[in-house]
């Protein structure tokens, strides 16, 4: 390269020419996205790619994460002593709830031996944090600091202390993309409590709000009814509380009642979260995200 | 070569803090006009240094976008491309608008990308995102003269040690 060419020259674009360049550009970048949508040839690459810049995420979210150890570590002595009180009552009461559980389960699994049907099995957990790094902007999407080294895997569920958060959608070496329940492509398979109505809880792409748009204009659904997992479609293990209902809205002509919901884990707060392994061994065959929710619309479809 | 490379470690270096930008932890209510500055640093060092800064450099700007926002692998790739090419196709001209006419030319190869984005986006059954893509667009314009600026005192820096720096 001569430092003296003007820039004028068209030998700026060296070699080939740039609309060819671009077009060479326009075919490389065709191929990739067509490969990396049908998400099964490029996922070893693309973990790769991810791992390389965990790095530059961990930067990002040092000022977070530095910003929430200064305030743990600064603070005071009475604060902490307040702090311990209310955990110590928080773990009397629900080990008190606990002690009936105990009695529950095993009756649980008396009766459904009874019935003849499998016993619910335990669930192993690992709680991950939520790095402070912000992904596409238009999608309901976070980074865990687990990943597959972890035992984490497509498809696992997530949840808080209050409900489910949403699941893997790629799982990396030291970390894992997930994807909240309210995100706008994101479905999950509930049953009202009350009366066990299954239906679909569907994202809105609002962080406080579900909507739940299989349900008949004859469904039995009030306001304040709260939805748990039903299990169906392997994702979520069932009894997980998902929503709370806030509205329900006939509106004449309409084939369907208009349902929204209020999800009950803390979606814009949450800075942890809890990895599920259902029945205590992750299985290793797990339906693509995709395929997952095209079987739970078509579960919704018939009430 | 190799000489000449060392110098354009500070451009790729500012290249990186734009990406990495994009990943900076933002408020819900600042989303919107969270400004596209990777587009906006490949649009300026390719109208500034094409010599050096071309086609390839821009591809993988976008690359780095798509790992990073957890994008179809191609999709920022793509569109910043097709950026650089009209960017360095029209950078003569480009070059020596006054300023607001610049900003608008800004304005418009902003709204490229964001529209070749929106059509993946809307091809591959992604969130379209309504608004909010296109009031980051209007941020980027807006603060086109500051980035400008900006980037201007670095291509000044580097104008002494490399005579292909306009």
């Amino acid at each position: 390269m001569a430092l003296n060419t003007p820039d004028s020259d068209p030998s700026a674009f060296r070699g080939t020419s740039p609309g060819l360049r671009l077009i060479l550009f326009i075919i490389l970048s065709l191929t990739l996205m067509v490969f990396d949508y049908q998400n099964q040839h490029l996922k070893n690459v693309r973990r790769f790619l991810e791992w390389s810049v965990y790095p530059l995420q961990v930067a990002v979210n040092a000022p977070a994460a530095l910003g929430r150890w200064a305030s743990e570590s600064l603070s005071t002595r009475a604060d902490l002593i307040e702090d311990n009180e209310t955990m110590r009552h928080k773990i009397l009461i629900q080990s008190g709830h606990l002690q009936r559980m105990a009695a529950l389960e095993a009756e649980n699994v008396r009766l459904r031996a009874l019935l003849e049907s499998t016993a619910k099995v335990g669930e192993r957990v690992l709680i991950a944090e939520i790095m402070s790094v912000d992904m596409n902007p238009f999608r309901h999407q976070i980074i865990v600091n687990k990943g597959s080294k972890d035992g984490a895997f497509e498809g696992q569920a997530l949840i808080d202390a209050q409900g489910v958060v949403g699941q893997i959608t790629r799982d990396q070496i030291v970390k894992s993309e997930a994807i909240l329940i309210t995100d706008a492509d994101h479905a999950v398979p509930v049953e009202i409590v009350r009366n066990q109505l299954r239906t679909i809880a569907m994202g809105t792409g609002d962080r406080d709000h579900l909507s739940l748009p299989f349900l008949p204009r004859n469904g039995d659904v009030r306001r304040g009814d709260l939805l748990v997992t039903s299990g169906l479609g392997g994702t979520f293990p069932a009894g997980y509380p998902v929503a709370m209902v806030d509205e329900v809205l006939d509106i004449s002509g309409e084939p369907f009642l208009t349902v929204t919901a209020t999800p009950t884990a803390a979606l814009n707060r949450v800075r942890e979260v809890l990895l599920l392994w259902p029945g205590d061994e992750a299985p290793p065959e797990i339906a693509t995200n995709t395929d997952q929710a095209e079987n739970e619309m078509a579960d919704g479809d018939q009430p | 070569m190799s000489r000449n490379n060392r110098r354009m470690w500070p451009v790729w270096l500012v290249l990186m803090a734009t990406v990495t930008f994009a990943a900076l932890p933002l408020p819900d209510w600042l989303q919107p006009v969270r400004p596209p500055l990777a587009a906006m640093a490949v649009i300026y060092w390719s109208m500034m240094w094409p010599q050096r800064f071309g086609l390839g450099s821009a591809w993988f700007v976008g690359l780095f976008l798509d790992i990073l926002q957890g994008a179809l692998l191609g999709q920022h790739a793509i569109a910043l491309a097709a950026v650089a090419y009209l960017t360095l196709k029209f950078h003569l001209q480009i070059r020596i608008f006054p300023l607001w006419q610049l900003t608008v030319t800004v304005f418009s190869l902003l709204a490229i990308n964001s529209l070749i984005l929106l059509l993946i986006d809307g091809y591959a059954g992604n969130p379209l995102g309504g608004l909010a893509r296109w009031s980051q667009v209007l941020t980027g314009a807006i603060l086109w003269p500051l980035v400008m600026g900006l980037m201007d005192r670095l291509r000044e820096s580097l104008k002494s040690q490399d005579r292909t720096i306009l």
